[in-house]
């Protein structure tokens, strides 16, 4: 994985809900320390004098509490628990609800190169939502060359050879209303234990290649309602040539699944050749993956329906031939 | 054009798992095949109506090939049916 380093927390960009509206405020030169870990700590007890388990690696968060002491310090003029503070290897320190460090805080953070930054969030807010970046940041990933559409609602990743039609099936899904997410490289990431989001990488999403147009830019030509910049994975659909010697589901009573990250995604198989309209079997199989969703699967209550019909029909049969 | 009377020997019918494995051994060969019960003639090649015959335990049904490789799909098929779809 890609180091991460401090500079890397200042640089994202976030929106909304997960701003972090961060600003360096001393100690530049520690902007190129790394964050090892997607956690936090108060310090609190450290300040006091306490060291044990000092967990050093993490974010250090100074709250309205932290800096009343940190005030009270510099008040007596105590500046060893600071120097003890910056002797250890932290990766950056945050200060919460606009406050600004002691003048002993930004000159030894200064000297030992460590970075301060300001926030103006208050302290359980900005640790809510930096937990939420740091474990989107240190989330388990995986790219996967395909094409990432939202068809019904449902994240669709559409696999395939090279060639086998999966940017041309995007693109008709597209003009059927439905929306690109990423084409050709899907970034996929493991959030919250269970859930796979898959983007786009940067500059080359939402464009897509197609042989003979060459790249297209599909917000242009189709609108922003086209597009999408992050959606779960719901499904992954796996497009190949015909294979006449390959026996192909028929009757779909049993669960496919696709392990990606950990985590099991429904999964079909879908035989290309000519004559088969790829675009609408995609949107028949999200929506009856959302049918299946509310409890519905039809090829099992179909199954079912044909054996108590059987039955009836045997008991009929043999009552026949005894009477 | 050849054909043979089969009994269903599998105790649920052909319901449809049995009927997809039909299908699929159905389509491998060339010639065309029908199932008959009762009267009432359908593709071997299609499963749904494969279920509509409403094949139950110990009904009989004569299976009808008719092509290059009939002698061969006949028996294949027969042969389905003697060992029960591979169940029980």
């Amino acid at each position: 994985m890609k180091k991460i380093t401090v500079l890397d927390l200042l640089q994202l960009d976030l929106r909304d809900r997960d701003a972090l509206d961060l600003k360096c405020i001393a100690g530049r030169s520690g902007l190129v320390r790394e964050l090892k870990v997607p956690e936090i700590n108060r310090p609190g007890l450290e300040l006091s004098g306490f060291y044990d388990n000092f967990a050093f690696q993490r974010i250090q968060i100074f709250g309205r509490g932290e800096m009343a002491y940190l005030e009270k310090l510099a008040g007596e003029g105590k500046t060893e628990t600071l120097e003890k503070l910056f002797s250890c290897e932290i990766p950056c320190c945050v200060f919460t609800h606009s406050q600004a460090p002691t003048e002993d805080f930004r000159r030894i953070a200064e000297r030992t190169g460590c970075t301060v930054l300001q926030t103006d969030l208050p302290s359980s807010e900005f640790t809510t939502r930096i937990l939420r970046v740091l474990s989107n940041i240190f989330a388990p990933k995986q790219s996967v060359h395909g094409v990432f559409v939202e068809v019904f609602g449902v994240g669709v990743l559409i696999m395939g050879d090279s060639g086998v039609g999966k940017s041309e099936t995007a693109l008709a899904l597209i003009e059927r209303n439905h929306r690109l997410v990423a084409d050709d490289l899907v970034e996929i990431r493991r959030v919250g234990g269970n859930i796979l989001i898959g983007t786009g990488t940067g500059v080359s999403s939402h464009h897509m290649e197609i042989r003979g147009l060459g790249i297209i830019n599909i917000t242009h030509l189709f609108g922003v309602g086209a597009i999408r910049d992050k959606k779960q994975i719901q499904m992954a659909v796996r497009l190949e040539d015909w294979d006449p010697d390959k026996n192909y589901d028929r009757i779909g009573a049993e669960e496919n699944f696709m392990e990606i990250l950990g985590v099991q995604v429904p999964y079909i198989v879908i035989p290309v050749k000519p004559g088969r309209n790829i675009p609408v079997i995609i949107e028949t199989a999200a929506m009856n993956e959302r049918l299946k969703k509310m409890g519905y699967y039809s090829a099992k209550e179909f199954s079912k329906n044909v054996m108590r019909w059987l039955e009836t029909e045997s008991a009929k049969a043999i009552f026949l031939s005894e009477t | 054009m050849v054909e043979k009377t089969v009994t269903i020997k599998n105790r649920a019918g052909i319901h449809a798992r049995p009927a997809a494995l039909l299908v699929q051994t159905a389509n491998r060969f060339s010639s065309s095949i029908f199932l008959e019960k009762d009267g009432e003639k359908i593709n071997g090649k299609s499963i749904m109506g494969i279920l509509t015959l409403a094949a139950t335990y110990n009904s009989p049904i004569k299976i009808i090939a008719d092509g290059s490789d009939e002698e061969d799909a006949l028996q294949t098929i027969c042969r389905l049916f003697e060992t029960r779809f591979e169940e029980e």
